[in-house]
């Protein structure tokens, strides 16, 4: 969904920290991207390479961590893995699910010189 | 574009005007003595948080004085901005006792016609204002103002959803009253205005019976997001192959939790129903403000004979 207006973001983060930790270029960037967050990589890789153009990113790696899915099945009262917002439980196959995990749209960590 | 808080990226416009206000650059010192300078806003007489990045140099990296290169980490949410904007908007909300919906569906949905007829009928129990959002025009700012209730039209330009940040201005220029009702009419888009928080109480969901009864799982995150769905257009049910108790089946699959009412803005069916579910958000906002008015006032009692109590 909307992965120009999270790339936005990731660089907003990015340049926020640069003023504060007095860094001038930034080479890597590593985000955590559930797999329940809605999040599409290769479209947010895309994005990313178009909004850092000309910033401290331009060119920087961009590196996915990907987050599993999980819910809690209130059937078996037990936390299960999830594919999909609207997923079966794999235990008893209902579709009384919370999700609980793999929501995560997190910028973790830089490699900047 | 600021890109202090991502204000003001030339397209966006609160009626009129672009949404623009004052930064600055401030200075200040760390325990550890390391001076930093940097702008952001100030939302009037709230203290302010910025968070801080730490650094480190791996271990397992390289050799000092080889490379420059160092990590830092961030640690943040990417909605991290959108996010203390959407917290402030909910922390002025609730000093008012305001009760906040953030109304989403897909276009056409009739949710602009679904709120001008719920204005009609809560006029004279409930005071009430509207934030319309929309990519282009002011049409249907214009529509809720012939109400007779105070509206305001953002237009998002190339965007496809509000932010907490559009908002806040849009609430500004509201200048709401205590006690009141907020109705904010999100950009028609089923996708992205589900990870953007405003600020509002609950996300209500319109879906209306001539669309899809599958877009729930179509659309999951919206439906998960919501609290309550609204059944639009029920009056042309007999037309129609929709299957109401599949469609809830569905959102229920997605948001167990979900509740659902069936109505239409043509006839009024099940429009009271709707406007029962807006009251009782209104009088709990209200109280809640009440009980911290309230608490406030015990603790001032509090303090004043403390103070009687040492001065006498």
């Amino acid at each position: 969904m909307h992965e120009m207006s999270l790339a936005e973001g990731v660089l907003q983060l990015i340049e926020d920290a640069a003023r504060e930790q007095q860094f001038g270029k930034v080479t890597t960037v590593w985000l955590e991207i559930g797999q329940l967050s809605g999040v599409e990589v290769e479209a947010m890789s895309f994005c990313f390479d178009v909004v850092t153009r000309d910033s401290i990113a331009d060119g920087a790696r961009l590196e996915i961590i990907a987050l599993p899915g999980t819910g809690w099945c209130m059937k078996c009262a037990m936390t299960v893995p999830m594919a999909e917002v609207f997923g079966e439980c794999p235990q008893c196959g209902g579709h009384q699910m919370q999700v609980t995990g793999g929501t995560e749209m997190r910028v973790k960590e830089l490699e900047v010189a | 574009m600021c890109t202090t808080c991502g204000c003001g990226t030339g397209e966006v416009k609160i009626d009129g005007d672009a949404a623009e206000h004052s930064h600055h650059e401030h200075d200040h010192v760390h325990a550890d003595g390391t001076a930093y300078s940097h702008a952001h806003q100030h939302m009037a007489g709230e203290a302010h948080q910025h968070p801080h990045a730490r650094s480190y140099t791996p271990a397992h990296a390289h050799a000092p004085g080889i490379s420059s290169k160092r990590m830092v980490q961030i640690e943040q949410d990417i909605l991290a901005k959108n996010n203390a904007y959407a917290a402030q908007n909910r922390r002025r909300l609730a000093d008012r006792g305001v009760f906040a919906l953030n109304l989403v569906s897909s276009p056409g949905s009739g949710k602009t016609t679904l709120l001008v007829k719920s204005i009609e009928l809560l006029k004279g129990r409930q005071c009430m204002a509207v934030i319309e959002g929309d990519q282009q025009t002011s049409q249907d700012a214009e529509r809720i103002r012939a109400t007779g209730a105070p509206a305001i039209q953002i237009n998002t330009g190339k965007g496809c959803h509000l932010d907490a940040h559009m908002v806040g201005h849009a609430m500004e220029k509201l200048e709401l009253p205590d006690d009141s009702l907020l109705m904010i009419e999100n950009v028609g888009n089923l996708v992205c205005p589900a990870a953007f928080d405003l600020g509002e109480a609950h996300k209500v969901v319109i879906l209306s019976v001539t669309e899809g009864e599958d877009k729930p799982i179509k659309y999951p995150d919206m439906f998960r997001a919501a609290t309550l769905m609204l059944m639009n257009k029920c009056d042309l049910l007999p037309h129609l192959s929709f299957s109401v108790a599949r469609a809830i089946d569905y959102a229920r699959r997605v948001n167990p939790g979900i509740e659902v009412i069936e109505v239409s803005a043509t006839t009024g069916e099940g429009i009271e129903a709707w406007l029962d579910w807006i009251e009782r958000g209104a009088i709990e906002a209200r109280a809640r403000r009440q009980d911290t008015v309230d608490s406030l006032k015990r603790r001032v009692a509090q303090l004043e004979g403390q103070l009687a109590a040492r001065s006498a």
